[in-house]
């Protein structure tokens, strides 16, 4: 009996543990904080395996990326022309697509000074949290804002990173657009591009 | 006779570029440009790419001198567009900085003027047309200088006749007393490329890795920077809200 009791407080401290991790602030400002410098210490620690790391940016997009939202703004005005279903599916590869390229893309910058510099309220819906990311090597620091979607003001969502101006989301977008454009606006081409991307 | 014909050709483009027909994401010969693209690529990997790598291994101070260097000369450009943009509070900062570091900051080497508040932004005639209203025109690839669009290569021309720098060298002008050759501009010009080339070997590489279509990303970035270099500003267009309508 007390060995199940003993067992039932483990899990339940487990549970509590990493709910922990991965649960920020609801203020925009303090979730981006906090978020990106507990991403970047764990891309820096050398006790974790490469997995681990990869595992563990994985989970924080997941819960912390409005990664839906952000894969029908990807398709423009076009997600209106598309099928339930081929929504779905270009949903389902979307989010891999994005996760592999978020972790090559945060291991390449794992080497620098995060700072969050001011917080703009644009909307009910979004804030912008301005920051500057100062990378070790003595390269000029580059100026990120983040776009945080604020709907449900309990549970901010990352909708969008804008590095010196450039929206990635736009970019992403127009990256799209340009081979649906040129395949006819089909999307199984687009769904078996990022699918290659993804095997490779 | 010769000029009419030039002056004729260059209304007719900017009538062209100001009517509503001229979007900024269309393609003049994307066929053409995308192989262009991919001569670059490779121009890149063999050529530049090893020489920024090369400039980026130098001790900081020096590399932190030639982007002063090479900036403080971009910034002549910008004096005499800030005053074809009307913008006399960016006027101030270019002909201050310039002038300061200039002189106090050792031919440019060094900038005291941003320690004094002085941050000009580069102007050229291709933001100078944007801010008067002319749109992009349409999006081609040119051999080693890479992206850009019809109003952007008049004004690349263009700045050869206003650049106070091109003037003194390329235009063999003498300007208060100083003059160069066509070996200072292009030097400096291909200073300045490298510069930036190293300054954004972890950018390239990233996109490189992490784009299906390479060719659209650069577009993108290319097309947004220019956006945003015309409006000043360094914040995206908001375009989501039609997303939770």
């Amino acid at each position: 009996m007390k060995k199940l009791r003993i067992l039932s407080i483990s899990f339940f401290l487990l549970f509590l543990s990493n709910s922990y991790l991965h649960s920020y602030s609801s203020n925009p400002k303090e979730f981006v904080t906090e978020l990106v410098n507990e991403a970047m210490s764990k891309l820096a620690d050398k006790n974790l395996t490469k997995e681990e790391k990869e595992q563990f940016i994985e989970e924080i997009a997941l819960e912390n990326v409005d990664i839906n939202a952000l894969a029908l703004y990807t398709l423009g005005e076009l997600r209106k022309t598309f099928e339930k279903q081929e929504i779905k599916n270009y949903q389902s590869v979307f989010e891999k697509y994005f996760l592999k390229s978020l972790t090559s893309r945060l291991s390449d910058y794992s080497t620098s000074i995060f700072e969050v510099v001011s917080s703009d309220k644009k909307s009910s819906n979004y804030t912008i949290i301005s920051s500057e990311v100062i990378p070790k090597d003595g390269s000029p620091k580059i100026k990120i804002d983040w776009r945080i979607y604020t709907k449900n003001p309990e549970k901010p969502l990352i909708r969008d990173l804008i590095v010196e101006g450039l929206s990635l989301a736009r970019t992403q977008k127009e990256e799209f657009s340009s081979i649906l454009s040129s395949n006819n606006n089909d999307i199984n081409i687009l769904i078996n591009k990022l699918e290659e991307f993804v095997k490779n | 006779m010769q000029k009419k014909i030039v002056s004729i050709i260059c209304a007719s483009t900017l009538f062209f570029l100001s009517s509503s027909y001229s979007k900024a994401t269309e393609e003049c010969f994307e066929t053409v440009s995308r192989s262009v693209f991919k001569f670059n690529l490779v121009f890149d990997e063999k050529i530049f790419e090893p020489i920024a790598k090369g400039y980026s291994r130098l001790p900081q101070p020096l590399k932190t001198g030639t982007s002063n260097f090479t900036s403080n000369i971009s910034n002549l450009l910008s004096i005499p567009n800030s005053i074809l943009q009307g913008n006399f509070r960016e006027f101030g900062h270019s002909i201050g900085s310039v002038f300061i570091n200039s002189t106090v900051g050792i031919l440019g080497f060094l900038n005291p003027a941003e320690k004094i508040g002085l941050k000009p932004t580069k102007e050229d005639v291709g933001q100078t047309l944007g801010s008067y209203g002319i749109g992009q025109g349409c999006y081609y690839v040119l051999p080693i200088l890479g992206p850009t669009t019809l109003r952007d290569s008049i004004g690349l021309l263009a700045d050869s006749f206003i650049d106070p720098f091109a003037q003194v060298t390329i235009r063999d002008k003498e300007l208060l007393g100083i003059s160069g050759n066509h070996l200072d501009y292009y030097s400096v010009k291909g200073t300045t490329a490298v510069n930036f080339r190293s300054e954004n070997l972890t950018n390239f590489e990233s996109l490189e890795k992490n784009s299906i279509d390479l060719y659209s990303s650069f577009k993108s970035i290319y097309l947004q920077d220019r956006e945003n270099k015309v409006k000043n500003t360094t914040s995206s267009d908001d375009d989501w809200g039609n997303l939770d309508k």
